[in-house]
């Protein structure tokens, strides 16, 4: 592991941290996903995962990249740009989809055969 | 000392976001309903792509980087597709 | 628009070398023009300094809640309970309603349901309900006050 010795000690310890925390987060939010009792509560763990977590990592991949290569690299930003765009994006339509097949087996609507489940 | 930190933070992390990749897995196998399986699934992509990221910093190669990029994208569609089969039972209306 | 993918085009090719540059504004125009065909509904942003005072507001949101709800987890058993609220809105702009149900969203531990737009009401998910009335409270002072002075 050359081009980890060749980072100074303290972006070592910080890009050592920023990855902790940020695994530690997206650990959090599965085990949330394995936990939680219904689907509704379950919707809320992985965001964890999306937010801080994918902050974290990014952050400490950025600054390990910046500091070995002697210049700013932004380019991981992309990632976080497009992760804050996108997740919620597909969490509304995933909860619309649950609500809208609650409803219409609560309905006690014949249900429509689905090749899934 | 902050050397072996490092390489100590960073085999930690790739176990932590194995685990967590394990329990996507087995809520995406034992999930009740389908849309506990899809839900499952999106978090797998993105454990997944923070898993890239970290071997990426390990080994200094930023293609990884590329790839964790490609597999946000993917993961990002394919919810969408299954949501909108979930919705409606047919992905393009 | 177009100077956003610009952005994008450099960063994902890392260099500034003259030919990237044109390529890359080549691109950006194109794809910009192409949007533009779609004719979106024009956004009329209001009040710039305010949406940046709304930014800071939701990143430090996401953090604690990112907080809360880790605690949640992590903790051995607890009781909490979680459910729906409906909130009624007086915010009617697209860009705004959009701008929320993303802030809503992305915040851990709340999730935009469903937005019945005849009534004009707004039913979210709460992971850690206690007072219903606060959560009211906190949506409309926080986030729908801005947005109003920013969209409409």
């Amino acid at each position: 592991m050359n081009h980890l010795d060749a980072l100074p000690p303290w972006a070592a310890v910080l890009v050592g941290v920023l990855v902790l925390l940020g695994s530690g987060f997206a650990f959090t939010g599965s085990l949330g996903l394995l936990r939680l009792k219904d689907f509704y509560k379950r919707v809320h763990a992985p965001t964890l995962g999306t937010t801080l977590g994918a902050f974290f990592m990014l952050a400490g991949s950025i600054l390990c990249f910046s500091v070995v290569h002697g210049r700013p690299i932004f380019y991981e930003i992309l990632i976080g740009v497009f992760l804050t765009l996108t997740t919620p994006i597909t969490l509304m339509m995933l909860v619309r989809a649950a609500l809208y097949r609650n409803r219409v087996e609560e309905a006690q609507e014949p249900p429509r055969r689905t090749t899934l489940e | 000392m902050s050397h072996d930190f490092l390489a100590f933070a960073i085999v930690a992390a790739q176990y932590l976001l194995l685990l967590a990749m394990a329990f996507s897995i087995i809520r995406m196998v034992r999930g009740p309903r389908a849309q506990d399986r899809v839900l499952a699934l999106d978090a797998l992509y993105v454990n997944a792509m923070l898993l890239l990221l970290s071997i990426g910093i390990r080994t200094g190669s930023e293609l990884y980087v590329e790839a964790g990029l490609i597999i946000a994208l993917l993961g990002f569609a394919g919810t969408l597709a299954f949501s909108k089969f979930l919705l409606r039972g047919e992905v393009i209306e | 628009m177009a100077g956003f993918l610009l952005l994008a085009w450099l960063l994902l090719r890392q260099s500034l070398a003259p030919a990237t540059v044109v390529s890359g504004v080549v691109i950006a125009l194109g794809l910009a023009w192409a949007f533009g065909k779609l004719r979106p509904p024009r956004a009329r942003v209001r009040h710039y300094p305010l949406l940046g005072k709304l930014l800071l507001r939701v990143v430090r949101d996401i953090v604690r809640s990112n907080l809360a709800v880790a605690w949640i987890v992590l903790r051995r058993r607890g009781r909490f309970t979680s459910g729906f609220v409906a909130i009624p809105l007086e915010l009617t702009d697209h860009y705004g309603l959009a701008v929320l149900a993303c802030i809503i969203t992305s915040t851990p531990g709340t999730i935009w349901v469903d937005h019945d737009s005849a009534r004009n009401v707004l039913l979210i998910h709460v992971l850690d309900l206690v007072d219903e009335a606060s959560w009211i409270d906190t949506i409309k002072q926080r986030y729908e006050r801005p947005l109003l002075e920013i969209f409409q």
